[in-house]
């Protein structure tokens, strides 16, 4: 199989090598994992959360270039904001953050998000908040990576 | 920067005394070789000599070498030229499982037309396996097209167990000689095959020229026509500059092959045995039946374009199993095929080397790799769940 270099900018190129916020929070508040490797890409976000904002966050990814680079930009765009804010945080908004991904790689945009949004909803679950709605649909509860045997449920890119 | 381009399957050089030998083609000696006028003979009799010069290096007629637009013309000639002219109840195509995209695409085509598709399965070294072709090549068959060697594991064909099977059936026999032809011997008689695909670049002679090997006897319906050139099996002005490239790039690989291939086997013997020192590596492929460029490895707990990506950042071009390029995220068919899950082929990284590549070429990736895979496994989720 072949493959040419893709047309990464300067930006994304610079927070794949450089990524900002790489590891794992001792003592979390949440943890979110989506994706599984059938795909190419999986990620775990976990947070720390002090009167309802995120004081701290850091993620690890298995994925290509643009699946590190998105979640290393999400880190940094979510850092510091109110619960609130980061619930509405949207795929395009770490797009245009990174001034652009190729159109093939837009589902990892969408996978940071919903680790994130993952996250969000452990944390809330763990104060005795219900927020099923935060929940990423793809990937329920318990289902673990080694459960997905085929691609099916590699999730489709919102643009193409 | 200074590139170390390790990725010869995607690109070949052309080598300089080949673009040399090419150029009077451009702007002196321009004419149609099909002319009458003088203008067509000087480019004629190079035609004529090129050909000479390819089917020497296979061990065939001239008279048997169609000139192309390259490999994937040659493949798709091969695979559906002959089919009008056998027995009517021929109707199944059988390819194998580490073909590449340009054999597996064409025989689909052919496939959705009423032919039967099969598939040769392969073992875990990603060879062909003779108890399974022998069920699946019968008197239905009407063509069977291998890979001399899996351009992707690099690992050798039972070339001549299967066309003896398929010769048996009946059945004609292509070879996709592509990756393979600069750096193995190849006698294309005493494999006896009935067609081989060539490709010029992958000689280290110009893109957009290759040749089809047509057995003299085998019945072919071009699949481009109009005036008739290459005897009627390929019309269109022959690329002259083209194809006296592939020319020389033949007698140079026919005349440098043993060098060559000692020199490739010594960098890849010293790439394998650099990279599987890193921990929880493996090869891809069979350990010492492959093609002498061919190095294919994965990394546990991490993703093939991260590395890639890595790499050329720091020099070095290689190419992936992975198609996280590619909308649908599918992993390699040829990983795939050969019993890895899916994770382990999106970790594959696939090295192929052209006869100018060196050891500062190998000592670049050597030096560059553990740390690369040490980065992104600090970063990977599996490897933090699994190893820690």
């Amino acid at each position: 199989m072949r493959m040419t270099r893709l047309e990464y900018n300067e930006k994304v190129l610079e927070h794949f090598k450089n990524p900002r916020n790489v590891g794992e929070l001792e003592a979390p508040d949440g943890v979110g994992t989506v994706g599984n490797p059938v795909c190419g890409d999986m990620m775990e976000i976990s947070i720390r959360v002090k009167e309802d904002r995120i004081v701290d966050i850091r993620f690890r990814t298995f994925g290509c270039a643009s699946a590190i680079a998105t979640t290393s930009m999400l880190t940094e765009v979510v850092k510091g904001m109110t619960l609130e804010e980061a619930e509405k945080v949207t795929w395009d908004d770490v797009i245009k953050n990174l001034d652009g991904l190729p159109a093939v790689k837009v589902h990892c945009s969408l996978l940071a998000v919903d680790g994130l949004r993952d996250a969000l909803y452990k944390y809330y679950r763990s104060v005795g908040i219900d927020r099923e709605d935060l929940r990423p649909k793809t990937h329920a509860e318990g289902e673990h990576h080694d459960n997905v045997k085929d691609e099916e449920a590699c999730q489709d890119d919102p643009l193409v | 920067m200074e590139i170390s381009y390790l990725d010869a399957s995607s690109g070949m050089p052309t080598r300089r005394e080949v673009l040399e030998a090419m150029l009077p083609f451009f702007t002196e000696e321009y004419g149609n070789i099909s002319s009458i006028h003088s203008g067509g003979t000087v480019p004629k009799r190079a035609v004529d000599r090129a050909r000479a010069e390819v089917a020497s290096l296979v061990n065939v007629a001239p008279k048997e070498i169609i000139f192309t637009s390259g490999a994937t013309e040659s493949i798709n000639l091969a695979l559906r030229g002959p089919l009008p002219h056998v027995e009517e109840s021929r109707k199944k195509l059988v390819i194998s499982a580490v073909d590449h995209a340009s054999v597996t695409a064409a025989a689909g085509a052919v496939g959705g037309s009423g032919y039967d598709l099969s598939v040769i399965p392969v073992d875990g070294y990603g060879a062909m396996d003779p108890d399974a072709f022998g069920e699946i090549i019968d008197d239905k068959t009407a063509l069977v097209s291998i890979p001399f060697a899996s351009q992707e594991v690099g690992t050798l064909q039972p070339i001549r167990e299967i066309t003896q099977a398929a010769h048996e059936a009946g059945s004609l026999v292509h070879v996709d000689l592509t990756m393979a032809a600069f750096q193995c011997l190849i006698d294309l008689k005493k494999l006896d095959v009935d067609m081989a695909t060539l490709s010029g670049n992958d000689l280290m002679g110009p893109k957009g020229v290759g040749a089809l090997y047509r057995k003299e006897g085998v019945k072919l319906s071009p699949i481009i026509r109009g005036g008739g050139h290459e005897r009627g099996f390929r019309s269109g002005s022959e690329n002259v500059p083209g194809i006296v490239g592939m020319g020389r790039a033949a007698v140079i690989s026919e005349e440098s092959m043993d060098e060559v291939r000692d020199h490739l086997l010594g960098l890849r013997e010293e790439l394998i045995s650099s990279l599987l020192k890193i921990p929880d590596s493996h090869l891809n492929g069979h350990p010492r039946n492959r093609l002498p460029n061919n190095v294919n490895v994965r990394f546990d707990y991490i993703e093939g374009e991260s590395m890639l990506m890595l790499l050329d950042m720091g020099g070095v071009a290689v190419g992936t199993g992975s198609a996280c390029s590619s909308r649908t995220l599918e992993a390699s068919p040829t990983l795939l095929a050969m019993g890895l899950s899916h994770d382990k082929a999106h970790g594959s990284m696939q090295i192929t080397l052209n006869p100018l590549n060196d050891h500062e070429d190998i000592k670049r990736m050597i030096e560059a790799m553990p740390g690369i895979v040490e980065n992104l496994r600090e970063m990977s989720p599996l490897y933090n769940a699994q190893v820690k």
